[in-house]
């Protein structure tokens, strides 16, 4: 156990590293798109947004709940990335190569993933804050919203790093990330609600877990816990069985790559 | 020199999903020595060191390293070994001794222990000025020198080094073949991959060749040099001359002082009992044949013989055999 801890203490340490070294631009790179649609869209678009169909106060207020799922899902799908680099220039089977229990390496990622992915969310909360968006569900309605966040996040990076461990080459892998991420924000209720789309959308987007997370998040921001119960026991149901179907089909990736 | 035996595999094989890399391969490795795989590419040398640093499963036989069985007792292997992958397994982030201080978490040393041995291994490497610059601004050599300190930190029983010198300048390739010799004074067991002759013949002090997934001989430089018994008579002909090299061949096969026969690109390779008794009647084929020589000669048998003897073909396809006799 002792030897667990300090196993993945220092494999993390090692991405914390990377990151403030690599990837200074890489991180703005993650944010500023985000801060972006937020702050651009949410105002452009808040005269096309009609506040009856967005039953929202504002359109940046609709928008926050999105965004901040948007963030989860660019950096569940890309948490993968650096395994695959380790993986392509032999770092992996250095790691491997020592005592460490098999499965360290793939937690420390996840820890990883998850803890930026939250900061990232609390940047996006506090712009949106700036912007006049008050979660009215307050301080423990951002603790639900982060643990949802991260229930959508450890799926998508169990999947990233899948896919990470069956890719021939890295050209595969970013082409199938390209094709995934685009349709899941544009089928989910990311950028407009459920009742105000084409009906073939809506039920291609009601199969999108992300459309229930989001739908969970937005009365945490927009109304209040009345609202909020029910979507959230739902979208825990839902995200308990995505995130089993995920590490179930990544654990089988990583034994057939790794023994 | 009687000594016990550090590593033992039996009729191992490993079949990636239909392609068989390595077949029906026995052999055994001795405590304190330096051994080598030595073939060409794609003969299976990663293969056979993957598996016996558990990181690859074989498809049929076993393997121990110290008595554990490499996929039974995997853990236990792990914390014997030390290992030096063929890719510079790099992170070009992080520093020398940031790369260092990893490894000595994921070996679960104490920190004290740790920067310990971090500082020898860095002074014995001589990477010491470079420690704490990023990965990415050293040289090759430096990057294999900081591979090597990695693979020692764990301070191993047996060091597995797959083709340690792979594309090193000589200098680089001399350094490196004086650490392995420093750590088998040590005690320490070497495993090594090479495709190169003269890095098996004068570093090794055993060596199988490892052609096609198989074990074609298994000994040291001496003992495999001798086995081949007699000389070599080397034949070469001019580019014009090249068609009547088998006829040339044909004839000679089968002659009471010939043992062997092999055409290569400038000409043949003639195994002789004896040169004196052999050369004239070689000489007396290839006029008879009207086959000008350009140049003959014969040499004791050499690594590139014994290699060519026990696989049919040289080592590298391109002639002649690199020699590198540094
Ligand atoms: N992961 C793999 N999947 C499929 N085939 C492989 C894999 N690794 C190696 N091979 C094949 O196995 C054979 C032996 O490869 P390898 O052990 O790397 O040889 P060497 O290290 O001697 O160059 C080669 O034919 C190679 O193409
Ligand atoms: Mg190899």
């Amino acid at each position: 156990m002792q030897e667990y801890r300090q196993e993945i203490a220092a494999l993390t340490m090692r991405w914390v590293r990377r990151l403030s070294r690599e990837k200074f631009s890489m991180l703005f790179t993650l944010i500023q798109p985000m801060l972006f649609w937020l702050i651009f869209f949410g105002n452009l678009f808040q005269r096309a947004a009609d506040v009856q169909v967005v039953q929202a106060p504002n359109y940046i207020s609709f928008l926050t709940a999105g965004v901040v799922v948007m963030t989860v899902l660019n950096n569940g799908l890309a948490g993968g990335v650096d395994l695959l680099f380790d993986k392509e220039n032999g770092f992996l089977e250095r790691l491997m190569s020592t005592p460490i229990h098999r499965t360290s390496v793939i937690l420390s990622r996840f820890l990883f993933v998850t803890t930026v992915t939250s900061l990232q969310v609390l940047v996006i909360l506090g712009v949106a804050f700036l912007f006049g968006v008050q979660p009215a569900t307050g301080f423990l309605g951002v603790a639900v919203i982060l643990l949802i966040g991260m229930m959508f996040g450890v799926g998508l990076t169990a999947i990233s790093m899948a896919m990470a461990f069956s890719v021939k080459s890295h050209g595969d892998f970013f082409s199938v990330l390209g094709f995934l991420s685009l349709p899941m924000i544009f089928l989910s209720s990311a950028l407009v609600p459920l009742s105000a789309m084409p009906k073939l959308m809506a039920m291609l987007a009601v199969l999108n877990p992300m459309t229930w997370a989001i739908d969970a998040i937005r009365p945490l921001i927009l109304t209040g816990w009345t609202e909020a119960l029910r979507p959230l026991a739902i979208v825990v149901l839902i995200m308990l069985v995505f995130d089993a179907l995920c590490l179930y089909g990544s654990a089988k990736a990583f034994r057939r790559a790794i023994g | 020199m009687e000594q016990s035996v550090a590593i033992d595999v039996s009729k191992l094989g490993k079949v990636y999903d239909g392609v068989t890399a390595i077949q029906d391969l026995s052999f055994q490795i001795r405590t304190g020595e330096i051994f080598a795989l030595l073939g060409p590419n794609g003969a299976g040398k990663s293969t056979t060191l993957r598996i016996l640093i558990t990181l690859l499963r074989p498809t049929s036989g076993q393997a121990t390293v110290l008595g554990h069985d490499v996929v039974r007792d995997a853990d236990r292997v792990r914390r014997l070994i030390g290992y030096v992958p063929q890719e510079r397994a790099i992170d070009r982030f992080l520093t020398g001794r940031e790369h260092l201080l990893l490894l000595g978490d994921l070996y679960h040393l104490s920190k004290e222990e740790s920067l310990r041995r971090i500082a020898e291994l860095l002074r014995l490497v001589d990477l010491e000025d470079k420690a704490d610059q990023p990965a990415k601004t050293y040289s090759g050599g430096m990057k294999r020198k900081l591979d090597i300190a990695c693979g020692l930190l764990p301070n191993p029983k047996i060091l597995f080094l797959d083709e340690p010198t792979l594309g090193l300048d000589v200098q680089s390739r001399l350094r490196i073949w004086d650490y392995v010799r420093q750590l088998r004074a040590r005690g320490i067991t070497v495993v090594m991959t090479t495709n190169y002759l003269d890095e098996a013949d004068q570093l090794c002090d055993r060596l199988a060749i490892i052609d096609e997934g198989r074990i074609k001989a298994l000994g040291s430089p001496a003992e495999l040099k001798t086995g081949l018994g007699g000389d070599i008579v080397s034949v070469t002909v001019g580019t014009a001359a090249m068609a009547k090299v088998e006829p040339l061949a044909a004839s000679l096969k089968g002659l009471p002082s010939i043992r062997s026969v092999s055409t290569k690109a400038t000409g043949l390779d003639i195994r002789v009992e004896s040169p004196e008794k052999a050369l004239p009647a070689i000489l007396e084929a290839a006029n008879r044949l009207a086959c000008p020589v350009e140049f003959i000669e014969y040499h004791r048998p050499r690594l590139d013989d014994v290699f060519v003897a026990h696989t049919g073909h040289a080592i590298r396809e391109e002639f002649p055999e690199s020699e590198g006799g540094a």
